[in-house]
């Protein structure tokens, strides 16, 4: 039966998908016509997890635990379940997620499909880097088995592989240990993007997670301040008593036009910056609210409107990154256009295996756009530009128009890496940047 | 502590079920056909914090070996709190028309296989004087319709099995449940568009547990069906043999 599937973004609007349910690990792929592509749990914003006139393989009903070793820290388990539920068993018995996204809602198939990053990016580099084994399952039926030490050249394809090498269907992963689900935290407010580096560069050393918002409604003078904010685990925190869950919000429906417009941009902006006074707050958080803001409020995408939005996320390298953010930044507010959330991060040089991964030395920026039709893609086009010159790229995950040749030149092994791509398997996201 | 046999246990909603009942430290006994899917999910179920979970194979068509599998779980368990019944196939209807055979085979998958377990399970927890029998009839059952009168008349026999026997055991202090869900998003239905009024596996499985909790007797599931099945019930006969449903 086709469907339309949307990715997070809610654009592109691609129909005519065959939609699989896969819940058995041991089972052959579906016999079915078309080529394929697994789908987790649609957290991409573009097309890298969609597939028009193909087949998707969803995989959330392939959600079982196989081990966890409470002693080591070790989960093999099934990729499509969601990094939630390791969460809520994990958590209590000691463990954390080594690596996790700003959304606890991904699929442990779709964290290493797109070899995703965090916080804490600077310490642990990537998810991928934190995987000890995984099956992938071929369409000639064969099953290969690769980590680092095994199979190692199909591991770095599968790692940041967008799905193409065949089909995750289980994984082990590396743990971290924790004293509690609490989190200590320290927010500095910056007034440029000096400040920002200067604020990375201190904190790197001694706090695992660092991340900073900055207000890019700003013009002038104010573009480029923010707050930055560092934590690390808390020690046990024996009086914390665990927080019940909070209700979840929800968006219940798409209005029928973008409430995200410059005025109320600049207005959350503005306010968001002056919500703090002093220049240093620090603070105990449970881990929820720390890493996971926006998941408090479900389907909080469809605030955008029918016509959905597009994430951009880039990273530049360190030699020029401050002059390169500065010229993004510019380009973006004398463009007029604003980003609800606009994130910046120092990478750390911890190189993961994967061939296509996406994290490399430098500085990542992450906004959100509405999706205002040509305006927006030529805006991007313009940010492309300036991040190809600076030797930067583009996430893949995020994207839902970057031109082939950007593609082919941020990810030079793009080549190598296509002899790694099961023959029935393709994505809406690689045939347009490989056609 | 609950003690939870499960027959069907490798249908979504069974597996949903067993899920929370493991969340809650409970020891599992799963009944299924598949030895190896069963394996799998008492490796999970354990994970997600049940107790211990023990499985058997069964194919409900084989009547013979409905005794035994009980006795394997009951002496497994000691003294069982929840038996819930859950095994079931959406037969095709036109299948079901042009064959004799395949409509009796499909009533006895859905509808005698069910009677037959009932009737096992309900003389041990007569025994116990304790327990509670949940078994998973359907929508469908309410009224035949067109569409799938085969299934509904399986299912119709298992919600009239079971209101009968619901009287004779409330006596002992043993509780008999009927599940009637509404439409669910499992492999059952996998070929089916899907619309607003599907609901998840898990959003089943709680209505279930929290029936067996409060000790129910009949329970549409989600709630709004028994609105949809009061009319489609009292639709006058005449009217309803000429409109499709
Ligand atoms: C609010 C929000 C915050 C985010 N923050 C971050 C962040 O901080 N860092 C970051 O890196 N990303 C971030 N992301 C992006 C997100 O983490 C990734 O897009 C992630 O891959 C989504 O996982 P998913 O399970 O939803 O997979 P999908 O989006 O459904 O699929 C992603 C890719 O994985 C492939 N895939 C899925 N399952 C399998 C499988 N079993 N086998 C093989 N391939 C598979 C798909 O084919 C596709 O190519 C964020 C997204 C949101 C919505
Ligand atoms: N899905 C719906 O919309 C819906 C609506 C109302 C009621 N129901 C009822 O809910 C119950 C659970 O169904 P589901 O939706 O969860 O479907 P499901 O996931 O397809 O599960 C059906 C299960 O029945 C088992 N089964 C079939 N024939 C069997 C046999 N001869 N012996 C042993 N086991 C057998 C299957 O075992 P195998 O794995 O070995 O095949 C499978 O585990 C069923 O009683 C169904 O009628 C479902």
């Amino acid at each position: 039966m086709s469907r339309v599937v949307q990715s997070w973004g809610r654009y592109p609007a691609i129909s005519q998908q065959t939609v699989v349910d896969v819940s058995d690990r041991r089972q052959a792929l579906p016999d079915i016509a078309g080529l394929m592509l697994p789908h987790g749990n649609g957290r991409s914003y573009g097309d890298s997890c969609l597939n028009e006139g193909g087949v998707l393989l969803r995989t959330r009903n392939m959600d079982r635990y196989i081990r966890f070793d409470a002693a080591s820290g070790q989960l093999e388990c099934e990729a499509g379940l969601l990094l939630s539920d390791i969460l809520d068993l994990v958590v209590p018995q000691g463990w954390f997620l080594p690596v996790t996204p700003g959304t606890k809602f991904v699929t442990v198939g779709g964290a290493i499909a797109n070899d995703v990053h965090g916080k804490n990016h600077h310490v642990t580099g990537t998810f991928g880097q934190h995987v000890l084994s995984l099956e992938l399952l071929r369409s000639d039926g064969s099953r290969i088995v690769c980590g680092p030490q095994r199979q190692t050249e199909w591991f770095a394809a599968t790692v940041g592989g967008l799905g193409l090498t065949g089909l995750i269907t289980q994984a082990t992963l590396q743990l971290r240990r924790i004293a509690g689900a609490w989190m200590s935290t320290e927010s500095h407010r910056f007034e440029d993007l000096d400040g920002f580096f200067r604020l990375s560069e201190r904190s790197a050393s001694d706090h695992e997670y660092t991340v900073a918002w900055i207000d890019c409604a700003g013009k002038d003078r104010s573009l480029g301040r923010g707050i930055f904010t560092c934590a690390n685990h808390a020690p046990a925190c024996p009086d914390a008593r665990p927080s019940a869950p909070g209700r979840r919000l929800g968006v219940p429906f798409s209005p029928p036009f973008s409430l995200i417009n410059p005025l109320s941009l600049k207005a959350f902006n503005s306010l968001y910056f002056h919500r703090q006074r002093a220049s240093v707050v620090q603070a105990t958080t449970h881990y929820e609210p720390y890493f996971y803001p926006l998941d408090s409020i479900a389907d909080w995408n469809r605030i955008y409107g029918p016509h959905g939005f597009m994430q951009y996320q880039c990273v530049v390298p360190p030699s020029d990154a401050k002059a390169c953010i500065e010229h993004l930044l510019k380009t973006i507010a004398s463009a007029g256009e604003g980003s609800f959330l606009a994130v910046l991060k120092q990478f750390g040089d911890r190189v993961s295996p994967g061939m296509l991964s996406f994290p490399r030395p430098g500085t990542t920026l992450a906004l959100d756009f509405p999706n205002r039709g040509d305006q927006t893609l030529r805006l991007l086009e313009t940010l492309d530009d300036i991040v190809a010159e600076a030797g930067g790229a583009v996430y893949p995950a995020k994207d839902a128009r970057m031109a082939g040749r950007r593609f082919r030149q941020y990810f030079p092994t793009w080549e190598d890496f296509s002899h790694f791509i099961d023959p029935r398997f393709s994505s809406s996201f690689w045939r347009r940047v490989t056609e | 502590m609950h003690r939870v046999i499960i027959i069907g246990a490798t249908s979504a909603i069974a597996e949903a079920t067993a899920r929370r009942y493991a969340a809650r430290g409970a020891r599992l006994y799963l009944i299924a056909r598949r030895a190896q899917r069963l394996e799998d999910l008492a490796q999970d179920l354990k994970i997600r914090g049940a107790a211990d979970v023990a499985f058997g194979t069964l194919d409900v068509n084989h009547h013979a070996a409905h005794v035994d599998a009980f006795a394997k779980a009951w002496s497994w368990l000691e003294k069982v709190d929840v038996v819930l019944i859950a095994h079931g196939t959406l037969p095709d209807q036109s299948e079901c028309e042009r064959s004799a055979d395949h409509a009796v085979s499909e009533f006895n998958t859905n509808g005698t296989a069910t009677i037959s377990l009932m009737t096992i399970a309900a003389t041990e927890l007569e025994a116990q004087r304790h327990g509670v029998l949940a078994v998973i009839s359907s929508v469908a059952g309410d009224r035949g319709r067109q569409s799938n009168y085969l299934y509904g008349a399986a299912k119709a026999a298992v919600s009239t099995f079971a209101s009968g026997m619901r009287q004779r055991l409330a006596k002992v202090g043993v509780t008999v449940i009927t599940i009637k869900p509404g439409f669910v998003d499992t492999p059952m239905t996998q070929h089916f568009q899907k619309g607003a009024l599907w609901a998840k596996p898990d959003a089943i499985a709680r209505g279930i547990v929290r029936a067996v909790d409060r000790r129910r007797s009949v329970i549409y599931l989600p709630w709004f069906w028994s609105i949809i099945m009061l009319i489609i019930r009292h639709i006058p006969e005449p009217i309803f043999k000429r409109i499709k449903l």
